[in-house]
């Protein structure tokens, strides 16, 4: 695709690009600085909140309060992110996929009711209260496996979405041949239809586990209480009315931000795939 | 095309027929719907209904009791819970209009021959990935009003910053900066996946017709990466319309309530036990984002190319 432009237009506009490269560093790559620099110099130096070399690095001090800071909170959001991450992913990319494929599959009356319901799960913003009523009559509210259900509902929509545009590129001949060696349709889907989706399901996986992960907004309202905090609650730890420990905050921003860079490091082309997709087709 | 056109018209049918006969027996059978019909059904749409219901009631933990429509004249009687509606309005507009227009000069810009090109892209995008409350609390701290490094760069060349999130008229508007600082990098790759998509060969023609840089931008650009703008600005609308961390991180609606929007009143109003006035301001809000919504990307997706 840019062969053709190099060749035609050799030259490069270095003008332009000198000031995108200085605007972009002011813009953006200043604000990632500011948050590597806090997180490392020591607590006098933090709460003067300028943009300054740190007098003393106290990468490894900051590092470790932070992890204690009440009582292992961090770790212990760590692990709640995790289960909830992985599970709810899991269960949103197994059931999403299902529907998909039968959704593009399979011509029934219910196919209006189905995208109807799918374009309403994107576009309507959840009923918090009478969620946590239902939690309640469930006995789910301030519960893990309640949460994980309630970001599952949520995300479900999004997930149809990618799965059923890729299942149309898979051709049927491959169900019928599966289904004249006498597979059943969770053979057909589990065996045969699920491994030949891999890149979709890369794709969502990513793009729900950075989701999921930067939620804040249902974990506040489904799951409150510290012994079950997120990892984004444990952000308000360090800040209180009167001080607020700005390097350990920092570095509490910083060590949350980990997770999101490596996927984005390993799955940059998912991401931009998953993100963009419904962009052209139009 | 056509071929595969008949294939499928024919195969579709022969389905039909065999469906017919042994019913019991499709490899595609409805219970895949079940799973996920019954959480998003119970999680999702049984809540969306009994909003409307529980909207009308004085609702505390304990019982809920039917007062008709006295939530939503509170609603639309205290200012307060009013202009949470206007700002609402504003954050999204401000928000989703300058992702698009942003959003397509990046495109542009990372789509031409430049240096750098992938750092730039990857600089641009990765904010999106960064959890939004410490973004938030980043730019609290930038935007500190003496010594935030926002106010400071600006006080060495001259300038007096305002007190961003201090003062009233302007605290909106700078979540609102913040969270298109945010959320550019996606309208970007949107834009730039949509002009990749261009076939070349209409850069070609113009380029012998003698058409510039502007013509190209204006007569092919502009009207062929429409699909791009249409996603851009029903995603980013409806992401402003329910925006909530953001704001909470930054500002909690203050000062006063002149940052507040609705999903920050619901909120604030569930925190206080005001069960069902919290849920009326959900019904509004779902209003809101469905009248304004369906009928924008109806409109934007019914509309032909014009080039």
């Amino acid at each position: 695709m840019t062969a053709p432009l190099v060749s035609r237009r050799p030259r490069r506009n270095y003008l332009l690009s000198v000031v995108a490269i200085i605007l972009s560093i002011v813009v953006f790559v200043v604000p990632f600085a500011f948050i590597l620099l806090t997180a490392v110099k020591d607590q006098q130096q933090s709460s003067l909140l300028d943009f300054s070399w740190p007098h003393q690095f106290q990468f490894a001090q900051n590092f470790i309060d932070v992890v204690r800071a009440r009582d292992y909170m961090l770790i212990i959001a760590f692990i709640n992110s995790t289960i909830l991450t992985v599970t709810s992913v899991t269960l949103m990319v197994v059931f999403g996929a299902m529907v998909a494929f039968v959704l593009q599959r399979r011509r029934s009356r219910w196919n209006g009711l189905v995208n109807a319901l799918v374009l309403a799960g994107l576009i309507i913003p959840p009923a918090v209260v009478p969620t946590i009523w239902v939690l309640q009559k469930l006995g789910l509210f301030r519960t893990m496996p309640g949460l994980i259900l309630v970001e599952v509902a949520f995300g479900l929509a999004f997930v149809i979405l990618l799965f059923r545009a890729f299942i149309g590129t898979i051709p049927r001949e491959l169900d019928e041949a599966a289904i004249i060696d006498g597979a059943g349709p969770m053979r057909l889907f589990f065996r045969v239809i699920l491994p030949l989706l891999r890149p979709v399901i890369i794709t969502s996986v990513v793009v729900q586990s950075v989701f999921v992960f930067n939620d804040f907004t249902n974990p506040l309202y489904f799951l409150p209480g510290d012994q079950n905090a997120t990892v984004q609650l444990t952000l308000y730890n360090f800040s209180s009315q009167y001080s607020t420990q700005y390097n350990l905050l920092f570095m509490n921003i910083l060590l949350i931000t980990i997770p999101p860079l490596i996927m984005y490091l390993f799955f940059n082309r998912q991401i931009v795939a998953g993100m963009t997709s419904g962009a052209i087709k139009g | 095309m056509a071929t595969t056109t008949v294939t499928r018209s024919a195969r579709t049918r022969n389905g039909a027929a065999e469906a017919g006969r042994v019913r019991a027996k499709s490899p595609y059978p409805n219970w895949f719907y079940l799973p996920a019909a019954v959480i998003y059904g119970v999680l999702f749409i049984v809540p969306t209904l009994i909003a409307f219901y529980f909207s009308l009631t004085r609702w505390s933990i304990f019982d809920s009791k039917f007062i008709g429509f006295d939530n939503y004249v509170t609603f639309f009687r205290e200012p307060a819970l009013v202009t949470s509606l206007w700002h609402t309005l504003i954050y999204a507009v401000v928000t989703s209009g300058l992702k698009v227009v942003l959003g397509l000069l990046l495109a542009v810009l990372l789509t031409s021959q430049i240096v750098a090109r992938g750092y730039l892209r990857s600089v641009v995008f990765f904010p999106v990935l960064v959890s939004t409350i410490g973004v938030g609390l980043t730019f609290t701290v930038l935007m500190n009003p003496e010594k935030g490094l926002i106010n400071q760069s600006l006080a060495a060349i001259g300038i007096q910053g305002p007190g961003w999130l201090t003062d009233p008229s302007y605290a909106l508007l700078s979540v609102a900066l913040v969270d298109v600082w945010k959320g550019v990098g996606l309208a970007t790759l949107i834009y730039i996946a949509g002009i990749v998509s261009i076939p070349q060969e209409y850069f070609e023609a113009a380029r012998v017709d003698g058409a510039g840089a502007w013509d190209n931008f204006r007569h092919i650009v502009l009207p062929l990466a429409r699909p791009a703008t249409v996603t851009v600005i029903t995603l980013s609308l409806i992401g402003g319309l329910r925006s909530f961390d953001l704001i909470w991180a930054m500002t909690r609606g203050g000062p006063g309530f002149t940052s507040d929007v609705i999903a920050s009143v619901i909120y604030k109003q569930y925190q206080a036990g005001f069960y069902g006035l919290s849920t009326a301001g959900n019904v509004v809000l779902f209003i809101v984002v469905t009248a304004i919504v369906l009928p924008l990307s109806r409109f934007l997706n019914r509309k032909e190319v014009e080039l």
